[in-house]
């Protein structure tokens, strides 16, 4: 049988700021049968987005196909002119976002985007496109299909808006269908129902796909053979089965390692913990918005939240986007004031506003957060950075200080050789070392991680969280540890907190009963991807759990 | 929803009306500030301090500021913009003519200026880093540097004095032909478009630019969506915004900014009475003009800002 899509050789190439010309896409080769669906993984950097968009003779600004070739359905997309591309563009071809929240376009009704596709190239009547464009939302399993076109993106949920998306890419009956990580914005207990309705799609209309992503758990679900990509190179390609059991090079098991399940470890610390608790929050509330009559604002985030945790000892803080976690953090820290409740540090109160805590008690709680990017100063070398904290806690000046940065460096694991550069000139990793290595600087007592390995690809992240644990081992430090993500949860915390709409759910101690007991918690925990290919289609869900707690 | 909205622009218009109130404050009392007054100057060097005071008194002059003040603007609420202080005549008669005449430069000029700007600034947003957007960017960057009354000097220069195809002068009271009318207003819309058009190039090709960045407009792309439609169906309905404030901006330059265009070309308009106003300290005068410019601004602005309001689904 003939391959639907053959790329032989692809080379890519992009201009760099500084004018230079650099190869991101190198001799690459990619097929895919007729109905095949094909996943490219890789972490960022890899170019598995790159790729994906040249089938559809696209490449981003700044970057251009410089050689190879590139067949779709028998047309060499290469030697297409522009016009004709377009003709292939949404009619053979289609893509679904990363995005789909800043992929529609804010100022248009949603049934106007999806039927797009059928007004550029002229398919067939509007009323008829519409009526497909309902059928297809009831395929999706969208909520109110008739209804829900009429809205403007902004109206509907992340979910919802990421099945539309799939709902715009196959109104045109597209022989091929581009996935760009279509559930990563997602949150676990949404990304099961759209990875469910995407998989029934497919399979009942025969559509091949090709799935980006850098999660081999999702992948596994949802394709046929997987290709592992790194720095623009094929590094392996293999059925679905075979890369998940037998992984031939490094690369892939470095990453199928990034799923075995990690111990917490080190219990020897936990003996020797005293028992006065290193923090106590007491039913804080905090949140947004005027304040009210009642002396709390308008929007409470976090209500009524109630923490306990001992020296040496990890917490983690686990829930979806918009319940809470952060918000905690934020009022732990000090940068947002608790409108009610008691913290206490060490024994001592904690006032609720940082501006009017100790510079004692602001040394001991230091707050790392989830972006490196924006919480580093562009504009100032490593040595400003780490020499700030400590000036200011500590006084250090001159020789004394340049030597501290060293060993802080040393103790990130980071070459003494960054010191005078800025963050610009980092990678990711290395600027959530810098990030973390701020904090260590003032030596704290408490360290709150803001998902601090979210914006990381997993490899990175592990080592991340390694060098955390190394942290806590040499210098008994103490994490509160705010993730969405399960898995890392897990990796270092000995208690975990469950948030839900503001709310702690339930607390859970994973060296006792890892076993949830709250039924929200059932659901998250279940809800979290396995590199089982069977996972998806063997999980059972209540419905009536998923209607109380999944919004998406 | 609605009333949302209904509120939102409720509260510009009152905004507006309240600049409205602090500009005729400042203006009243910094031309009262101005040195001298209107009783010296009219009646010469050589009058005696009994007639000045006598002319004072009868003009009401002596009266506490705040007492002109308010009298004024009680006028004002009720369409009297009071009296000229040097040929008695009511202020609304002597701007009455100018003000059409200024208006109807101004029309003409945003007829030319608008879909101009428009055309060019969203064309180099869309040939970003060509050598056609490289031309308008240059010439634009030209233009904004190249103060107007250089522009209509050399304007002059050429196509009155050398070329001798237009009258010099703008007197728009012996027009007979629609010919000559195109002949009047040729030089200074010209003029005028140049200056006012540069910002509106600049600043549309900004915004669009903007938003041709974004991922939706990718994925129009990758729909198979022509660049044209792309840009003038994607980016262009979410850059209403910016476009309509700085075509606000631009704008309000044609109802008080021209006094130098006016002044070179003699066109008998409100920029040029108020600078006559202003050396006779017809305050009455200078008070009427400075609130129609300040209206005529605020008009502009509150327009672009509700435009702005409805082209937004979110806020809408």
């Amino acid at each position: 049988m003939e391959n639907l899509v053959e790329i032989r050789d692809l080379r890519v190439e992009a201009t760099t700021d500084a004018g230079r010309r650099i190869e991101i896409i190198k001799g690459v080769d990619l097929d895919v049968a007729p109905g095949e669906i094909v996943a490219l993984i890789g972490e960022s950097g890899s170019g598995k987005t790159t790729i994906a968009l040249t089938i559809m003779g696209y490449a981003r600004p700044g970057c251009r196909i410089s050689s190879g070739s590139i067949t779709v359905a028998g047309k060499d997309m290469m030697t297409l002119s522009e016009r004709q591309r377009a003709h292939v563009r949404g009619l053979e071809v289609s893509y679904v976002p990363q995005s789909a929240a800043a992929a529609f376009n804010p100022s248009k009704r949603i049934i106007d985007q999806v039927v797009e596709v059928t007004r550029i190239h002229r398919l067939m009547p509007l009323a008829q496109a519409r009526e497909k464009a309902i059928s297809l939302f009831r395929a999706l399993s969208l909520p109110n299909p008739e209804e829900i076109g009429n809205r403007y993106p902004h109206q509907v949920s992340g979910g919802q808006l990421q099945r539309l998306a799939a709902a715009m890419a196959l109104i045109a009956d597209p022989k091929l269908v581009i996935f760009d990580e279509p559930t990563t914005a997602l949150d676990v207990t949404t990304q099961i129902e759209v990875l469910r309705a995407f998989k029934a799609v497919m399979k009942k209309s025969g559509i091949a796909g090709v799935y980006v992503s850098h999660d081999l758990a999702v992948v596994a679900q949802i394709a046929d053979r997987i290709v592992v990509l790194r720095g623009g190179d094929v590094q392996e390609v293999g059925s679905t089965a075979d890369i998940l059991s037998d992984a031939k090079h490094p690369y892939t098991r470095e990453l199928l390692s990034a799923f075995e399940p990690k111990s917490r470890g080190e219990s020897v610390v936990v003996a020797a913990r005293e028992h006065a608790p290193l923090l106590k929050v007491n039913g804080l509330i905090a949140g947004y918005g005027p304040i009210q009559a009642d002396g709390l604002p308008l929007v409470k985030a976090v209500q009524e939240a109630s923490l306990s945790l001992e020296r040496g000892r990890n917490l983690g803080i686990i829930g979806e986007s918009g319940c809470g976690k952060s918000t905690l953090a934020r009022s732990i820290a000090g940068i947002l004031p608790a409108s009610a409740g008691q913290l206490t540090l060490d024994g001592r109160e904690l006032a609720r506003s940082a501006r009017q805590r100790s510079r004692e008690q602001l040394r001991e709680l230091q707050i790392v957060f989830q972006h490196a990017d924006t919480s580093l100063n562009p504009a100032k070398t490593i040595e400003e950075i780490l020499g700030r904290p400590l000036k200011f806690y500590h006084g250090m000046k001159g020789k004394v200080r340049d030597a501290r940065i060293d060993a802080l460096l040393d103790m990130v694991r980071l070459p003494k050789t960054l010191r005078s550069r800025t963050p610009a000139e980092l990678s990711g990793g290395q600027k959530q070392r810098v990030n973390f290595a701020r904090a260590l600087a003032a030596e704290p007592k408490l360290i709150v991680c803001d998902e601090i390995t979210s914006a990381l690809d997993t490899v990175v992240a592990a080592a991340v969280i390694d060098l955390l644990k190394e942290m806590q081992r040499e210098l008994s430090l103490s994490y509160i540890f705010i993730s969405h993500d399960l898995s890392v949860v897990e990796a270092i915390c000995d208690e975990i907190v469950v948030m839900y709409n503001g709310r702690k759910v339930e607390a859970i101690t994973p060296a006792i009963s890892k076993i949830p007991q709250h039924p929200y918690s059932k659901l998250l925990f279940s809800s979290v991807p396995k590199l089982d290919p069977g996972w998806l289609d063997g999980l059972e869900r209540d419905p009536e759990l998923v209607k109380t707690y999944v919004h998406g | 929803m609605r009333t949302y909205v209904l509120g939102l622009i409720t509260n510009r218009l009152g905004s507006s009306a309240l600049t409205l109130l602090i500009v005729s404050f400042a203006v009243f009392f910094a031309t009262a500030m101005l040195p001298g007054d209107t009783a010296t100057i009219l009646l010469g060097q050589a009058a005696t301090p009994e007639a000045v005071a006598g002319l004072r008194a009868a003009m009401h002059l002596d009266e506490p500021a705040f007492l002109r003040f308010g009298r004024w603007l009680i006028g004002l609420l009720q369409g009297d913009l009071g009296t000229s202080y040097v040929n008695n005549l009511p202020v609304a008669q002597l701007i009455g003519a100018r003000f059409v005449n200024t208006m109807r430069l101004a029309g003409i000029v945003t007829l030319f200026a608008v879909p101009l700007s428009l055309t060019l600034g969203i064309t180099a947003a869309m040939f970003r880093g060509s050598v056609y957007d490289r031309i308008v960017t240059v010439l634009t960057i030209g233009i904004i540097s190249v103060p107007e009354f250089m522009i209509a000097t050399s304007a002059v220069l050429l196509f009155s004095v050398y070329l001798k195809w237009l009258p010099a002068l703008s007197f728009t009271s012996d027009v007979t032909s629609f010919w000559q009318v195109l002949k009047i207003y040729a030089m200074p819309v010209f003029t005028l478009t140049f200056v006012v058009s540069a910002q509106m190039i600049r600043m549309t090709r900004a915004a669009v630019i903007d938003t041709i960045n974004t991922p939706y407009v990718e994925a129009a792309i990758l729909k198979g969506a022509s660049r044209w439609r792309a840009v003038l169906l994607h980016a262009l309905p979410n850059a209403v915004g910016p476009i309509a404030n700085a075509i606000a901006l631009s704008l309000s330059y044609l109802v008080g900014g021209v006094i130098i265009v006016e002044t070179i070309f003699n066109y008998p308009g409100v920029a040029k009475l108020m600078v006559d106003g202003v050396s006779t300290r017809d305050l009455p005068l200078i008070q009427s003009c400075a609130i129609i410019f300040c209206v005529g601004y605020l008009a502009l602005i509150t327009f672009a800002d509700i435009v702005a309001i409805l082209a937004n689904p979110r806020v809408r």
